[in-house]
């Protein structure tokens, strides 16, 4: 893996609460560029929670969230996917009514540039930009593997294949950071392995970092450079996996007893 | 395998997905032309108030059917759009024709200030809020007489195009007709790029937009401004036809003929608005024609016909919105998926 010793991302002691729950409590780490970054932890932990306030969907209470070392901590979440921050959802977001094809070209937004009127009158360079943008969508559908459900309408594909097109949408994006809410979940083990394949091509081959929230254990220590452990909001463990395994917090806390569950 | 996509792209992103829709398409608007030659002056009326009506509805359904913000607001667009364009025309002598568009542009500025709501109210309360503007238009329209000629309105001379008067349902028809054609494609280009798949991403799933990059606030306010010029452009078309505007002329049963419109025909669907601007403006001259006809052999039933009328028109609308929820744009789907 494509690991750097260059911070790209930083949360510094954030800090989320929803009236009297408080989600987050003082949560600090560092994401290295180029890295595979897991948030694990039970249920209610607040990893999603996380991931919105990185992605600009919660405003957290305090704390300091940088990406390329300048903050990002008041932008609106388009301006942060401006600054190269893509993300999937764990309930599937995806847009129901659009083709395959048109739900992966709007993460080609921010890369297009037609407006109403020469939208309006397409034909000249709005139809070259946007012939332009269909080849790279393609490229990614190809690549992904979605060729025979390009003109489906996303609400009506099964769950593991919709996964696979919120996928191909976050990386149209031509993202430096990839979020991905349990992206893994409800698949079946054929999928799973799929779907671990483009995580790790996005992350060699287009050199993307990845943050993400799995429950599946076995793939998180395989694939993970570094694993943190989230629980009641506070973070009780960062490290390497094997750090991770061995940790007496992670297993107590997390794990209960059993520590034979790796 | 790279031309072989490269076509695939070219013939994925064509208006016409057939040469047979194509050639439909062409013969549909080479009849067109042959309206005003064989065409009576009741049957021109008609097809002109339908392009006006198509107008309109498209106006509103980029809104509303596209970008999910039910909006009541339809009528007072229009209005705006009519009385400015007169109110120019009258003030400074610019030929008609040119007032349209700038009244459309008008219209526009003020619908994006109808949109500001849009960023906190979504649903009935953004409803609610259209209806308000609607009733402030409507009351401007009333009170504001040196603008708008107060309860007596405004009358308009009828514009000319290099020489020729537009004073007859024959001619305003070559204004009308044209303009909704271009209107058509317009708005069917918009939803062939990025614009418009933004709009759509905004009512399929607000959140996920956002993070998508796109500015929902900015889309929302795009499109109010982009439904509302075409409102306005259906209005000053409206004033060019009846050449006399009175605050009667928008009542709020017209925003709300625009919504029939864009139901019965299908939401989010640009053919679909064709359609519903189609069906609601015949139906009623259909049914007028019929209980005419009929009360020929009923005759003790003259009183009663008018009112039937209504509750025949209502009666159709609710078996619509039962047995084909998607509109006629969804029967006209499986119509064509046939052949």
């Amino acid at each position: 893996m494509a690991l750097s010793l260059n911070t790209q991302l930083s949360c510094h002691d954030i800090r989320l609460t929803f009236g009297g729950v408080t989600a987050l409590d003082g949560v600090s780490f560092e994401v290295m560029d180029g890295e595979i970054f897991a948030i694990i932890g039970p249920n209610g932990a607040g990893k999603s929670s996380m991931l919105n306030c990185i992605s600009g969907l919660y405003r957290p209470q305090q704390g300091e969230i940088k990406f390329d070392g300048l903050t990002i901590r008041d932008l609106p979440p388009h301006q942060r996917a401006k600054r190269g921050i893509a993300r999937s959802f764990q309930n599937i977001a995806l847009f129901r009514e659009l083709s395959v094809i048109d739900n992966i070209m709007t993460g080609r937004h921010l890369s297009q540039r037609a407006g109403v009127i020469s939208g309006g009158l397409f034909w000249g360079w709005a139809k070259c930009d946007e012939e332009h943008h269909r080849a790279v969508v393609e490229e990614i559908i190809e690549s992904l593997g979605l060729q025979d459900i390009r003109r489906c309408a996303v609400g009506s594909l099964p769950y593991g294949r919709q996964k696979r097109v919120e996928l191909a949408r976050a990386l149209a994006m031509e993202p430096r950071l990839l979020l991905l809410d349990e992206p893994m979940a409800g698949m079946n083990a054929a999928e799973r392995d799929d779907m671990v394949g483009f995580i790790l091509e996005a992350n060699c081959r287009r050199k993307i970092t990845v943050v993400m929230i799995e429950h599946d254990m076995g793939m998180v220590m395989d694939i993970s450079d570094t694993v943190c452990v989230l629980d009641f909001g506070k973070r009780i463990a960062l490290g390497s996996p094997e750090q991770i395994m061995n940790d007496p917090h992670v297993i107590k806390a997390y794990l209960g007893e059993d520590d034979g569950f790796f | 395998m790279r031309e072989r996509i490269a076509l695939m792209i070219k013939a994925d992103m064509g208006l016409f997905h057939s040469k047979k829709s194509l050639a439909a398409t062409v013969s549909f608007l080479v009849c067109l032309m042959f309206v005003p030659v064989y065409g009576s002056s009741y049957v021109l009326d008609v097809v002109n108030r339908i392009g006006i009506a198509v107008i309109a509805a498209l106006g509103l359904n980029i809104l509303t059917g596209f970008t999910g913000l039910i909006s009541l607001g339809n009528a007072a667009f229009m209005a705006i759009g009519a009385y400015s364009a007169s109110w120019l025309a009258m003030r400074t002598g610019i030929n008609f024709i040119f007032c349209i568009p700038v009244a459309g542009i008008i219209t526009a500025a003020l619908g994006m200030v109808v949109g500001i709501p849009s960023l906190r109210l979504r649903g009935l309360y953004l409803a609610m809020a259209t209806l308000a503007a609607h009733f402030i238009v409507e009351f401007l329209a009333v009170h504001w007489e040196s603008v708008t000629g107060g309860v007596a309105g405004l009358t308009i001379s009828s514009p000319t195009v290099a020489g020729f008067a537009l004073d007859s349902d024959r001619t305003v028809y070559y204004l009308i007709i044209p303009t909704a054609i271009l209107s058509v494609l317009f708005v069917s280009n918009i939803f062939r790029t990025r614009v418009g798949r933004a709009f759509i991403a905004i009512r399929d799933q607000e959140m996920s937009a956002a993070v998508m990059g796109i500015d929902v606030f900015k889309y929302k306010l795009i499109s109010f401004a982009l439904s509302s010029f075409f409102a306005g452009v259906a209005g000053a078309l409206m004033a060019c036809q009846t050449r006399i505007i009175t605050p009667e002329n928008f009542p709020i049963s017209i925003a709300i003929d625009s919504l029939a419109m864009i139901i019965i025909g299908g939401l989010c669907s640009v053919i679909g608005t064709i359609f519903g601007a189609v069906f609601l403006t015949a139906l009623p001259e259909f049914l007028r024609l019929a209980t005419t006809a009929l009360a020929g052999s009923f005759p003790e039933l003259i009183g009663k016909l008018a009112s039937l009328k209504e509750l025949v028109f209502g009666l159709l609308v609710i078996l619509f919105l039962i047995f084909e929820p998607h509109g006629i744009s969804a029967i006209w789907q499986r119509t064509k998926n046939r052949f």
